[in-house]
């Protein structure tokens, strides 16, 4: 629909300004409080424009955090959750992409009942099965560590089933000229199937890791020692201040510093994604 | 280099659909046989079996004195040009031609100097470093040449490489992969469904219908004695007149036969010919017209020079020794 109507242009650029708002403004408030000394909140209105104490609130967060809360500094529940995520993500493109290269390749008996084992884990998330899969992992002595934190997470029904759609759509000629060619299994992943997925490997990899990184429940349960705090799960325990009033200043600049990784992922591998998503070209 | 043979060879698949059945062709060295027959007459699938993509249900498929059956693709030593090219999209033309290669621990610079010379061969020089997206239908067609061409193969395996090709640029191709097998004097299998592709490329035709072979020969042998109705219908263009002998029973000498073939082109207009024909449409090639008709409820073509008179109704009589007569019931030649 290509239409030049002055009104209609004015109407579209209303909505999408209303849109970046709502998105944008509660981000701002985040990071205006951020920027305040403590004592600005206790008037109970909330300042609009940033304050003196940008620095002074975001060293002190990343460099000794608030011991009464009994986190960790910041960048040590940064350090942790970004290599949560990045097990998460990285883990589970790997396992999700052999298993997908081995329903769609291999014909071994019991091939579609593997496959539909593996799609009906969706309907099992860690949520569902959180009891059982606490005590597995307690059982296995990983509370309190990196594997811990991510193994449960990493098995994946619906990244499977993306690679085994974008397998599918590698023409079946290009499988039988490599074999043709003289390349193996192994080596047919490797020099073809790898290269050819690069695009979904990325767009599959900034979901995931957004999704590792905003883990919330499964961190606050296996870890119990602050090594080991995410800071998702760190900025709960920050304004759960219980002998006193939170301190918002420092919370908001904790959840700024937080949503920094994924902003970076994002915009740092945007054209990939884009690609991964849309492109069609094989 | 190398000659091959197909003994009895069938495919069965599972769930008892026989795509093809009791094969015999022998391929000397350095032949050129093309596979022809419409869609679904399993001459793809025979190609496949030839390669190992395929298994073989039934027969031997040998290559160089060599029973292939169970031998897998890499080490049967074909190279393989596929319909849609099958080029490798994320590596470039050169990367292409070497991944066989490579794959076969060739050293380095006879790699390269295979490149090099499949390359100058083909005229691709220039593409070397490009990606395939980056070419266009023909320098594609060119490349997957080249990727058979480097491996030095005993034998080329062809499956429709030009059906995506636009009308003018098959012509080409056509002409440039004929030069190209003379010149390497590779053995070469070929699969289309073009009869005039098959008519000049072939040094033998092998025609096929419902997974049987009808016909083995050189282009003119088929073309001159086609084995059966179904041969005389497909190779040829225009193609033959095949009319119910019931139709034209003064036609002199063709008593025994059920079916009677004439080519268009051994058609002409003649004021006392044996055949009338009241005339329905006409097509301008140029250099000749195509008159269509029927007789008795039978069609007929005829080829006439482009500069012919016409009316409603011709007189036609057809050249000495031209009629082709088939058997009833069984739609095989009789002599």
């Amino acid at each position: 629909m290509i239409e030049n109507r002055p009104g209609l242009d004015f109407l579209a650029h209303l909505v999408l300004i209303l849109g970046v708002a709502i998105v944008a403004l509660p981000v701002w408030i985040a990071f205006v409080a951020s920027t305040h000394p403590p004592s600005a909140f206790v008037s109970g209105t909330i300042p609009m424009l940033p304050g003196p104490d940008l620095i002074t609130n975001y060293s002190r967060m990343l460099g000794s955090g608030v011991s009464s809360s009994g986190t960790p500094p910041v960048s040590t529940m940064m350090m942790n959750s970004l290599i949560m995520a990045l097990m998460i993500a990285i883990g589970k493109i790997a396992i999700s992409m052999t298993s997908a290269f081995a329903i769609v390749y291999f014909r071994f008996p019991f091939r579609n009942l593997a496959f539909w084992c593996i799609f009906i884990t969706m309907m099992l998330p860690v949520e569902v099965r959180i009891v059982p899969t606490f005590k597995v992992v307690a059982d296995l002595g990983m509370l309190n560590s990196y594997w811990g934190l991510s193994v449960p997470l990493i098995a994946s029904a619906t990244a499977t089933f993306l690679f085994r759609q974008v397998f599918l759509t590698i023409p079946d000629e290009l499988t039988e000229a490599a074999r043709i060619d003289g390349a193996g299994p192994m080596k047919f992943f490797r020099d073809i199937l790898l290269p050819l997925s690069r695009t979904n490997m990325a767009a599959l990899f900034v979901i995931l890791f957004i999704y590792g990184w905003n883990q919330y429940l499964w961190p606050l349960l296996v870890t119990t020692s602050s090594d080991y705090y995410t800071i998702v799960a760190g900025i709960k325990r920050l304004a759960d201040a219980v002998d006193g009033v939170p301190q918002w200043h420092l919370v908001m600049a904790t959840a700024m510093l937080a949503m920094l990784p994924p902003v970076a992922v994002v915009i740092g591998m945007q054209r990939l994604f884009v690609k991964g998503l849309v492109d069609t070209e094989k | 280099m190398a000659s091959i043979t197909l003994e009895n060879v069938g495919k069965v698949y599972t769930g008892g659909t026989r795509a093809v059945g009791g094969v015999n062709i022998d391929i000397a060295d350095g032949e050129f046989i093309v596979l022809v027959g419409p869609s679904g007459c399993g001459k793809s699938t025979l190609l496949r079996m030839v390669a190992g993509l395929e298994s073989i249900s039934e027969g031997e498929v040998k290559i160089g004195n060599r029973v292939v059956n169970n031998i897998e693709p890499a080490d049967r030593d074909i190279a393989m040009v596929f319909q849609n090219y099958a080029l490798y999209p994320h590596m470039s033309v050169r990367q292409n031609l070497a991944y066989g290669l490579k794959n076969r621990n060739t050293p380095k610079p006879e790699i390269e100097k295979r490149v090099a010379e499949a390359a100058e061969i083909l005229q691709i020089g220039p593409y070397l470093d490009r990606k395939p997206r980056a070419l266009s239908g023909g320098q594609r067609q060119r490349v997957a040449m080249g990727r058979a061409i480097v491996r030095e193969p005993a034998a080329f395996l062809f499956d429709e490489p030009l059906s995506n090709l636009d009308a003018k640029l098959r012509v080409t191709m056509r002409l440039e992969i004929k030069e190209l097998q003379k010149r390497l004097g590779t053995t070469s299998l070929y699969v289309t469904h073009d009869q005039l592709e098959a008519m000049t490329l072939a040094d033998r035709l092998v025609v096929l219908s419902a997974g049987q072979i009808e016909q083995i020969g050189t282009p003119l042998e088929v073309y001159r004695k086609p084995a059966s109705t179904f041969v005389a219908g497909f190779i040829g263009s225009p193609a033959m007149n095949l009319i119910d002998a019931k139709a034209v029973p003064h036609l002199p000498g063709t008593a025994h036969a059920g079916t009677i073939g004439i080519r268009p082109e051994d058609l002409s207009v003649a004021a006392d010919g044996p055949i009338e024909i009241s005339v329905t449409a006409v097509e301008e090639l140029g250099a000749q017209r195509l008159v269509h008709g029927h007789t008795q409820g039978e069609r007929v073509t005829v080829a006439l020079p482009s500069d012919s008179e016409l009316s409603d109704n011709l007189r036609l009589a057809y050249r000495p020794g031209a009629l082709h007569l088939f058997h009833r019931e069984t739609g095989k030649r009789i002599d």
